[in-house]
């Protein structure tokens, strides 16, 4: 066992990847002497060559349109696109390509691709660095998501993207990027997608959460277990699949459910997760479900605006106390 | 200011271009000509079907049959891989696609090879014939050829990918970033514009403010060929140049082939609105098909009976195979949800 932050986690994935296969390749801005922005690809140049790390021009359209030609020729490309919030001139090749080749070639052809991003908001990205977009291609068939909260997820769920033949988009949150460290196995390790996990048991209420979320939930879950107040707090890890029987199991045990991220709310995963449960559990539950989320507002640059946007801990504990009242 | 070229012939022209002259034999010359005759005859009956209320939604290929048909029989079939748009009839019949899977896509049958169903029909698609299943969206399949072609680059394979897309993807962002990356990696590309003057009712004019296509490629530091996309010979030679110099790892080409499509965009579109029936007329003198055939007979290569012969056995095969595919089966509904990932 190693203990990595979370982007070491990445890297180590990445780098496993391009030496277990020899159909892997990285393409990406900035991804090959700079080792890209936040240093996902430090060394992969010098150890690969610049024909398996390939330093893209700024053009997110054809990082991705390139990506899947070379997927349907049998390759297994992982694209970076360096921040989640310049995926957008990308995003006709995601939804109208990746996502639909399977299926409108009924099965004849695979796109085999990962579209790795850096996503998230709170080290003061203002609005053009810190978007969450995975709620956009969360509502896309053909697609699957990943978004992993610990170095080992990180790691193991990317090996695991990569060799998927499907799709995947791959969230990493940056702001856990060198702020979370954790125990990854030495041997090569994939997890399976669409699987959650109980971080922490409790009884009185569920707090799914995904990405940086899920730390602040578990810090919420220390401050309301000094008061004897138990929660239980799920990484959803994957978005699509979504392990709702996961979910759905807890729910039962707990009468309670609040999902909480940091995307915006309207429209977002925590509206799918909490009609997708009242469906399926509304006479297992003692209150509505509720939703904890930045405002459908935009993420400012500025400490003071960007405090006030983050739902973190401290709200998520607030949140947790209404819950529990209703 | 793009002018419109006269489409008449110059009489200072040099002569027309024999097969010899571009590396092909008379029989090959022969067969180019008996392909364009089956894509004209799969067309026309394409539309009639749709004008009879049996196929929705046409987008007919009469006027491209040269550049089509001549440019796909430049390739390596199964070797290298063909990204097409929505009106290259004429390059799936020629890389051996049955006019019967045409037909069958054309109603939304559910053994379409295209889709099953499940796109509009000409969204070709083989993978033993390495024809990457494009969407309706213009341009997009632009980068996919670029990664083709980097695929082959990194396993070592001789394989050329081309792309062939109308004159109206080119003002699309994915072309210039397409077209920028495989010039940087001198990637085995072939760009292949077929030129039509128009991007459904948008005259050349409109846009772009260059008299071509093709001179846009020295911004992306490879060739760019104007070609006469009516004459299938010169068509072939310039495709084949292309191909062998991506083939020796010299880099892309974007070939500009000059045609015109002689219906409107599509069957639902009316062409009467944007296009002057002169124009039209003038065009149709121009007709492909008329003018190599006329070439055929002047090289002593084609004759009276082999037209007559030619026209009968393919109009009977497509009104064999297009009552066939009338009668194939529909999707079935639990058809719906399947091949949304590997293992659904």
């Amino acid at each position: 066992m190693a203990e990595l932050t979370l982007l070491e986690a990445v890297r180590l994935a990445l780098r496993e990847a391009l030496a277990a296969d020899e159909r892997v390749f990285l393409i990406g801005e900035d991804i090959g002497k700079r080792g890209g922005v936040f240093r996902a690809t430090e060394g992969l140049l010098a150890e690969f060559g610049p024909q398996r790390v390939i330093d893209a021009p700024i053009a997110e359209s054809a990082i991705v349109g390139i990506a899947l030609g070379a997927a349907a020729a049998g390759m297994r490309p992982v694209a970076e696109i360096q921040f989640a919030d310049y995926v957008h001139p990308a995003a006709d090749q995601i939804i109208n390509e990746v996502a639909k080749l399977r299926y409108r070639s009924h099965g004849a052809w695979g796109c085999p691709l990962v579209i790795r991003m850096p996503y998230g908001a709170g080290v003061r990205g203002g609005p053009y660095h810190s978007q969450s977009v995975e709620a956009l291609y969360f509502h896309i068939p053909g697609l699957k998501l990943v978004a992993p909260a610990t170095p080992r997820d990180a790691r193991g769920l990317l090996r695991a993207a990569i060799e998927d033949p499907d799709p995947v988009l791959f969230f990493e949150h940056k702001r856990l990027y060198r702020r979370v460290r954790g125990e990854v196995p030495d041997a090569p390790e994939c997890l399976p997608l669409g699987r959650a996990e109980v971080r922490r048991a409790g009884d009185r209420a569920t707090v799914v959460a995904y990405g940086a979320a899920v730390h602040e939930a578990l810090a919420a879950a220390d401050i309301l277990a000094a008061e004897g107040i138990a929660i239980e707090v799920i990484d959803l890890r994957t978005l699509v699949p979504l392990d709702l029987d996961t979910v759905l199991a807890s729910v039962r045990k707990t009468n309670r459910l609040l999902v909480y991220h940091e995307d915006t709310r309207r429209g977002g995963i925590g509206a799918e997760i909490a009609a997708a449960v009242t469906e399926a559990a509304f006479t297992d539950l003692d209150a509505p479900p509720m939703r904890l989320a930045a405002p459908d507002c935009h993420v400012p640059f500025a400490a003071s605006l960007e405090a006030a946007y983050l739902p973190l801990a401290p709200a998520l504990v607030a949140a947790v106390r209404t819950l529990l009242a209703y | 200011m793009a002018e419109p070229r006269s489409p008449g012939r110059d009489p200072a022209a040099p002569p027309p271009l024999r097969p010899a002259d571009v590396g092909l034999s008379d029989e090959e010359a022969r067969e180019i000509y008996r392909l364009m005759v089956l894509t004209r005859a799969l067309d026309e009956r394409m539309w009639t079907l749709n004008r009879q209320g049996k196929a929705p939604f046409v987008t007919p290929a009469r006027g491209h049959e040269a550049v089509q048909v001549a440019s796909a029989r430049a390739l390596r079939v199964g070797v290298d891989w063909v990204v097409t748009y929505y009106r290259d009839w004429g390059v799936a019949l020629a890389l051996g696609v049955p006019p019967y899977a045409c037909l069958l896509s054309l109603l939304g049958k559910h053994d379409d090879p295209f889709s099953g169903g499940r796109q509009l029909p000409g969204h070709f698609s083989d993978p033993a014939r390495r024809l990457l299943s494009p969407s309706s969206a213009v341009a997009t399949q632009i980068p996919h050829a670029v990664g083709l072609a980097l695929a082959a680059r990194l396993r070592g394979e001789p394989s050329v990918a081309i792309v062939y897309f109308g004159e109206g993807a080119t003002s699309e962002g994915d072309f210039h970033e397409a077209a920028n990356f495989a010039g940087i990696h001198r990637l085995p590309v072939v760009f292949l514009c077929e030129n039509n003057r128009y991007a459904i009712s948008v005259p050349m004019a409109l846009q772009m403010p260059t008299a071509s296509v093709a001179e846009r490629a020295a911004a992306y530091g490879f060739p760019g060929v104007r070609v006469d996309g009516n004459d299938p010979l010169a068509v072939y030679a310039a495709t084949r140049q292309a191909v062998e110099r991506a083939r020796a790892g010299e880099g892309p080409t974007l070939l500009e082939a000059e045609t015109y499509r002689l219906l409107p965009h599509s069957s639902d579109d009316d062409d009467r609105t944007y296009r002057d029936r002169a124009e039209v007329a003038a065009w149709e003198e121009r007709d492909p098909l008329r003018s190599y055939c006329a070439r055929l007979r002047a090289l002593g290569l084609w004759s009276d009976a082999d037209e007559a012969a030619l026209w009968e056995t393919v109009r009977a095969r497509i009104a064999a195979d297009a009552a066939a595919a009338e009668q194939a089966a529909d999707p079935p509904p639990s058809d719906l949800l399947t091949h949304l990932y590997a293992d659904t």
